[in-house]
C-alpha cells in the first residue's frame, strides 16, 4: 500500500497482482478505515470493479498505459457520469451528472480505476474541509486535526492509502495546503493546463485541476494523463504538453531557486523556518543555487483573492436555483420563495458568506473600488512574479504558516482561516504552477515546502521535487495511526 | 399643443447560425420544448461556454454593412439576474466593449426625404428561454430551446422623430440583415424584436423628456401602432400638466395601448463583469478584411445599379431591391427574357398580385424566374399577345409545365402572318359595308370607337390569336 505507480504498474504487468485484486484491497481498506477519516463522500465498488476488470483485460494485451488498473479517487468537484457528484453540498447531494469531466474522461481513457468521490469543502470553499455538508475529514496523522482544504478528502485518502492517488482542485491553495497537512505531494498546474470542463466552478479565473499523490513521480504520471488542450474549455491552453514523467531524472545542479524575503521573514514560525531551511539546504546540496528575491506585492494577494474569488463564485453559483436540478425547498409559495429558501437551505454558511461578499463587490457603485481594484492588484502580482522568474527558475516558500491545526480551531474566525492561504493564493492570481512536497514533521504533523514555477514549467517543479525525494524520505512516511490493514 | 417625438430603438436580432452562440445545440425554431437544450444550455454544473465563431462573423458583417467601427477587442460580460428561463442566473452579453461600435444608417422616407439614424453600438448576447404559462395545468413550464440563440442587439441613437421614421428604419434594417444573410428576419418567429424608447419634448428644447421603454414589439405594424398610442398617452399626460414616469411598458395589440409592465420596480443592478469562462474576442485586421471581402452587394448599391444597368425607374428599382430574393429573381428573369422593363413589370404586377393573393413568399412562387424569362421571350417575339401571356402565366402558376409546352397545348400562337391577317381584315371589311360607311363618315374620335368593332370581329374570326398590333395597322390601311 506504499508502492509507487510505477511499481504497481510493473506488478500488474508481471501478474503479481491484478487490477481487480488491487481494487478489492483498496475497497476493503476504505471500508475498514474511512469511518475514522470520512475522506470519501461516495464509494463506488461495482463501478470500480467493472473498471478494474476492463483494465485487466487491457493489461493482458500490449501497450496498456501506465495508469491502467491503478485505483484512484476523484475530488467530488469533478463530474462523473452516472455517479453522484455533490461538491460537498446539500445543494447537489442528489445530483448525478449525465457526463464526465474532461479530467475524469482522460483518467478513464488511461485505464485508471475510480474507487469513489472524495470529500471536500462545499464547492471547494474552505481551508480545513470543515465546510462539507457530509462532515469534516480527519487528518490521518492526527485525528484531532484538519486535513486542510478544500481537497482534504483527496489528501487524507492518499495519505492513509485509501487510494493510490487522487485528483484535486486548487483555487487558492486547495491542493497544496492539504497536501502539506497530510504529508503528500500535490501539484496545481498552470492555469489552462488542465481542462475545467465538468469541474464544478468556484472561481473560474483561478480554479485549476491537479494531482495529489505520494511522490513527484506519481504526480508526473498523473499530470501527463490529465493535461492538455480541451476545445470545450475556452480558457484551456494550446501550449504543448511534455512527458513530465520522463524528465525527472535530470539533476538539478545549477537550478536557481528564489527565496522571497517577504515569505521567509520573522513572521514565520521558527520551528517551521528550521524545517524549511533543512529542506532548502538539501536542495542546495543537490546543486541548486539559493537566491534571495523580492515579491513586493505579496501583501496584495489575500485582499485581491478574497474579492475576485467570491465575486466570481457569487455568479457561478447562481445556477443553483432549485429549478432544474439539485436541492429544491419544499412547498415554495412563489418564485421568490423558491429561490430564497432553496438557496438558503441548500448552501452552507461559508458558501453563503462568499456569495454575499462577491455580490457586494460587484454591485454598482462598489465595482471599481473592489473588483476593479482587485484586478489591478492581480496584474501587479503577476508582474511581480514575472520579474522574479527573470532571475530564478523556481521559487521556494512554506506551503502553510504551520502544520495542520485542530478541528474547530478556526471555524469561528473566517479571517484566521483565510490567512491559512497566505503563501498559496498568489500563484492562483498569477496563473502559475505550484507544488507542495513533504519537508519534515512539526510535532508529528507533516509540513510542506512549496515550489512555484514559471508558466507551463510544471516539468521543473516535478523534477526538483523528485530529485529531493531521491535523497530524503519524508514522502515515504505513512501515518502510524491507521497504517494497519494488510499493508 | 406641439411636441417633438424622440425615439431610440433597440433591435434584438436572432442570428442565423446553425447552432447556439455558446453550445452546439441547434437553433431551429418550433421544436418540441427542451429538445434543443444541451447540458450547457441547461447550465448543468461544470459546463462551460464555447463561442460560436459564425456569430462573431455575422456581427462583424453587420458592423461593416453599416460602416461602423469594429471592436477589435470585445469582451463578454455576465449580466446577473434570477429568472426561471435564464438557467445560469446570468446572461452572457457584452457591456463595456461591444463588437460593433458607432455607425449610422440612412433610410428613405415615403416623401423621398433621406434620414440618417445613428447606431450607438451592436453587441452579441445569448437569448433567454421561454416561460410557458399554459402548457402545464397549475404550473409554469420552461422551454430552453431558445436559450443560447445568438442575438445581435442593435442600439440606435435617439434620432428617430416619428412612427414612420421608426418603421422605415426597421424595414431598412430588415432588408440589410437579410441581404447580409445574418438573420432570417422572420418577425413572426421572434427573429427580430424591438424595444422602443420614447419621450416627448417641446420643439427646439435641448433636453430630452422622461422616456418610457416599450418592450418586445414584434411586427412593423405593432411598432407603428405602439408608437402612435404611446405618443398620445404621453402628450395627454403632459398637456394635463402631468409627469411621465420612467418605466417599462408593454404594447397590448388587442386594446391598441401600452400599459405599465412593472409598477414599483426598483432599478435592477445587473452586476456586469467580464465572464471569466470566455476569452476576449480579438479580431485582427486580416480577419476583418476577410469578412469585408465576403460582403454582398448592399440594397442601396444594387438599386443604383438596377437603374443604370437595366434602365429602371427609381420606384421599380427600389421595389425590386426590397429583398435580395426579389432582386435575384428579377436579374435572372430579365437576363433570361432579354427585357428588364418587361421583367420588372411582370414581377411587380402579375407575380406580386398572385403572391399576395395566395399569401406566399417569393421563394414559394410556383413560377420560376427562368419561366418568367421564357414568357417574356415569347412576348418579345410576338408569339404571345399580352392577353395570351397572362393566360400562360396563369397556367405556369397552376404548374402546367413550361411556357412553350403550354402555348402548344392551348394552341395559343398569335397570328402575325400579315398575308393571313390581310385576308381576314378584307373579309371583315367586305362583310360589314354599313359599318365601313359609318366609319368613313365619322370624325376622328368616333372612328377610334368604331375601329374597336372591326378589331373585335377580326379577333373573333381568328379565335383571339391575331396579333392586335398588326390588325390595327392593317385595318387602318384598309379603311382609310
Amino acid at each position: 500500500m506504499t508502492q509507487s505507480i510505477r511499481s504497481l504498474a510493473s506488478d500488474l504487468r508481471q501478474g503479481k497482482t491484478s487490477a481487480v485484486e488491487l481494487t478489492q484491497d483498496y475497497l476493503q481498506r476504505i471500508q475498514q478505515l474511512d469511518g475514522q477519516l470520512n475522506s470519501y463522500i461516495t464509494v463506488a465498488p461495482e463501478r470500480a470493479l467493472a473498471q478494474a476488470q476492463a483494465a485487466d483485460d487491457r493489461l493482458s494485451k500490449a501497450d496498456a498505459p501506465l495508469l491502467c488498473g491503478i485505483p484512484i479517487a476523484h475530488k467530488d468537484i469533478f463530474c462523473t457520469r452516472d455517479l453522484t457528484t455533490t461538491c460537498g453540498s446539500k445543494m447537489l447531494a442528489n445530483f448525478v451528472p449525465p457526463y464526465n469531466a474532461t479530467v475524469v474522461e482522460r483518467m478513464d481513457a488511461n485505464g485508471a480505476v475510480t474507487l469513489g468521490k472524495t470529500n471536500c469543502d462545499e464547492f471547494a470553499m474552505g481551508s480545513s474541509n470543515e465546510n462539507s455538508f457530509f462532515g469534516a475529514v480527519k487528518n490521518p496523522w492526527d485525528l484531532n486535526c484538519v486535513p486542510g482544504g478544500s481537497s482534504g478528502g483527496s489528501a487524507a485518502a492518499v495519505a492513509a492509502a485509501l487510494c493510490v492517488a487522487a485528483t484535486g482542485t486548487d483555487t487558492g491553495g486547495s491542493i497544496r495546503q492539504p497536501a502539506a497537512f497530510c504529508g503528500i505531494t500535490g501539484l496545481k498546474p498552470t492555469y489552462g493546463r488542465v481542462s475545467r470542463l465538468g469541474m464544478v466552478a468556484y472561481a473560474s479565473s483561478l480554479d485549476q485541476g491537479g494531482v495529489m499523490a505520494k511522490s513527484a513521480d506519481d504526480c508526473a504520471i498523473l499530470l501527463e494523463a490529465m493535461a492538455g488542450f480541451d476545445p470545450k474549455d475556452s480558457t484551456s491552453s494550446e501550449h504543448a504538453t511534455t512527458r513530465y514523467s520522463e524528465q525527472l531524472s535530470t539533476p538539478i545542479a545549477g537550478l536557481r531557486i528564489g527565496l522571497p524575503r517577504q515569505y521567509f521573514n520573522d513572521q514565520l514560525d521558527t520551528k517551521m523556518s528550521g524545517l524549511l531551511q533543512d529542506a532548502l539546504r538539501e536542495l542546495e546540496r543537490l546543486g541548486a543555487q539559493l537566491i534571495d528575491i523580492d515579491l513586493q506585492q505579496t501583501g496584495l494577494a489575500i485582499p485581491a483573492y478574497y474579492i475576485i474569488a467570491p465575486a466570481e463564485a457569487s455568479t457561478n453559483l447562481s445556477r443553483y436555483d432549485g429549478v432544474r436540478y439539485g436541492y429544491r425547498c419544499s412547498d415554495p409559495k412563489d418564485l421568490q420563495d423558491l429561490y430564497v429558501r432553496s438557496r438558503s437551505e441548500g448552501f452552507g454558511a461559508e458558501v453563503q458568506r462568499r456569495i454575499l461578499v462577491g455580490t457586494y463587490a460587484l454591485s454598482s457603485g462598489y465595482y471599481d473600488a473592489y473588483y476593479g481594484q482587485a484586478q489591478r492588484a492581480r496584474r501587479l502580482i503577476a508582474q511581480d512574479f514575472a520579474k522574479a522568474f527573470a532571475q530564478v527558475d523556481v521559487i521556494a516558500s512554506p506551503t502553510t504558516p504551520g502544520p495542520a491545526f485542530g478541528l474547530n480551531d478556526k471555524t469561528q474566525d473566517p479571517v484566521a482561516m483565510y490567512l491559512e492561504d497566505i503563501y498559496t493564493l498568489a500563484v492562483n492570481l498569477a496563473g502559475l504552477p505550484g507544488l507542495s512536497m513533504p519537508a519534515g514533521f512539526y510535532d508529528h504533523r507533516p509540513v510542506g515546502l512549496q515550489l512555484l514555477g514559471n508558466h507551463f514549467d510544471e516539468a521543473t517543479l516535478l523534477r526538483t521535487a523528485h530529485q529531493y525525494q531521491q535523497t530524503t524520505d519524508w514522502h515515504t512516511q505513512r501515518p502510524g495511526l491507521i497504517a494497519g490493514g494488510d499493508a | 399643443m406641439n411636441w417633438e417625438v424622440v425615439i431610440g430603438l433597440e433591435v434584438h436580432l436572432q442570428l442565423a447560425t446553425q447552432s447556439k452562440i455558446f453550445s452546439g445545440s441547434s437553433t431551429r425554431f418550433g421544436a418540441e420544448p427542451n429538445t434543443q437544450a444541451s447540458a450547457v444550455d441547461l447550465a448543468m454544473p461544470g459546463m462551460l461556454p464555447v463561442l460560436n465563431e459564425q456569430a462573431v462573423r455575422y456581427a462583424v458583417l453587420f458592423g461593416l454593412g453599416i460602416g461602423a467601427e469594429i471592436g477589435q477587442r470585445s469582451v463578454f460580460d455576465r449580466k446577473n439576474y434570477f429568472y426561471p428561463d435564464l438557467p445560469k442566473g446570468y446572461q452572457i452579453s457584452q457591456f463595456e466593449q461591444p463588437i460593433v461600435g458607432k455607425g449610422s444608417f440612412t433610410v428613405t422616407l415615403s416623401d423621398g426625404r433621406r434620414k440618417t439614424i445613428g447606431i450607438t453600438r451592436a453587441h452579441l448576447e445569448e437569448d433567454a428561454g421561454k416561460s410557458l404559462h399554459d402548457a402545464i395545468p397549475g404550473a409554469s413550464g420552461i422551454d430552453l430551446n431558445r436559450a443560447g440563440t445568438p442575438l445581435l442587439e442593435i442600439v440606435s441613437e435617439p434620432d428617430i422623430r416619428s412612427a414612420e421614421e421608426a418603421v422605415a428604419y426597421l424595414k431598412a434594417l430588415h432588408t440589410l440583415v437579410t441581404y447580409l444573410g445574418i438573420s432570417d428576419g422572420d418577425m413572426s418567429q421572434g427573429s427580430m424584436r424591438c424595444d422602443i424608447n420614447l419621450s416627448l419634448r417641446r420643439p427646439g428644447a435641448s433636453e430630452f423628456g422622461t422616456r418610457t421603454e416599450i418592450k418586445n414589439v414584434n411586427s412593423f405594424r405593432f411598432v407603428e401602432r405602439a408608437i402612435l398610442s404611446e405618443i398620445e398617452r404621453q402628450s395627454d399626460i403632459l398637456e394635463d400638466g402631468g409627469v411621465i414616469i420612467q418605466e417599462t411598458r408593454l404594447y397590448d395589440a388587442e386594446r391598441d395601448e401600452t400599459r405599465s409592465m412593472r409598477s414599483k420596480e426598483v432599478a435592477n443592478d445587473y452586476r456586469y463583469f467580464p465572464d471569466p469562462d470566455l476569452l476576449p474576442v480579438v479580431l485582427s485586421d486580416e480577419t476583418i478584411d476577410t469578412i469585408r471581402a465576403s460582403l454582398p452587394e448592399l440594397p442601396e448599391a444594387k438599386c443604383e445599379r438596377f437603374k443604370t444597368q437595366y434602365g429602371l425607374g427609381d420606384y421599380d428599382a427600389k421595389a425590386l431591391c426590397d429583398s435580395q430574393a426579389m432582386a435575384n429573381y428579377f436579374e435572372e428573369a430579365a437576363n433570361a427574357g432579354g427585357d428588364a422593363k418587361l421583367a420588372a413589370n411582370w414581377m411587380l404586377s402579375e407575380l406580386a398580385a398572385q403572391l399576395n393573393a395566395n399569401n406566399l413568399a417569393l421563394h414559394q412562387a410556383p413560377v420560376s424566374a427562368g419561366q418568367l424569362g421564357q414568357l417574356i421571350v415569347r412576348i418579345k417575339d410576338n408569339t404571345l399577345s399580352s392577353k395570351m401571356a397572362k393566360q400562360v402565366f396563369d397556367a405556369l402558376w397552376q404548374g402546367e409545365g413550361e411556357v412553350d409546352a403550354i402555348i402548344e397545348r392551348r394552341g395559343l400562337k398569335q397570328v402575325s402572318d400579315s398575308g393571313a391577317l390581310e385576308r381576314l381584315v378584307n373579309e371583315v371589311v367586305a362583310n360589314n359595308p354599313d359599318q365601313v360607311a359609318q366609319y368613313q363618315a365619322a370624325d376622328e374620335g368616333k372612328q377610334k370607337k368604331l375601329l374597336g368593332f372591326f378589331v373585335g370581329q377580326i379577333m373573333k374570326a381568328s379565335k383571339g390569336q391575331a396579333n392586335p398590333k398588326l390588325v390595327n395597322e392593317l385595318l387602318n390601311q384598309a379603311l382609310n
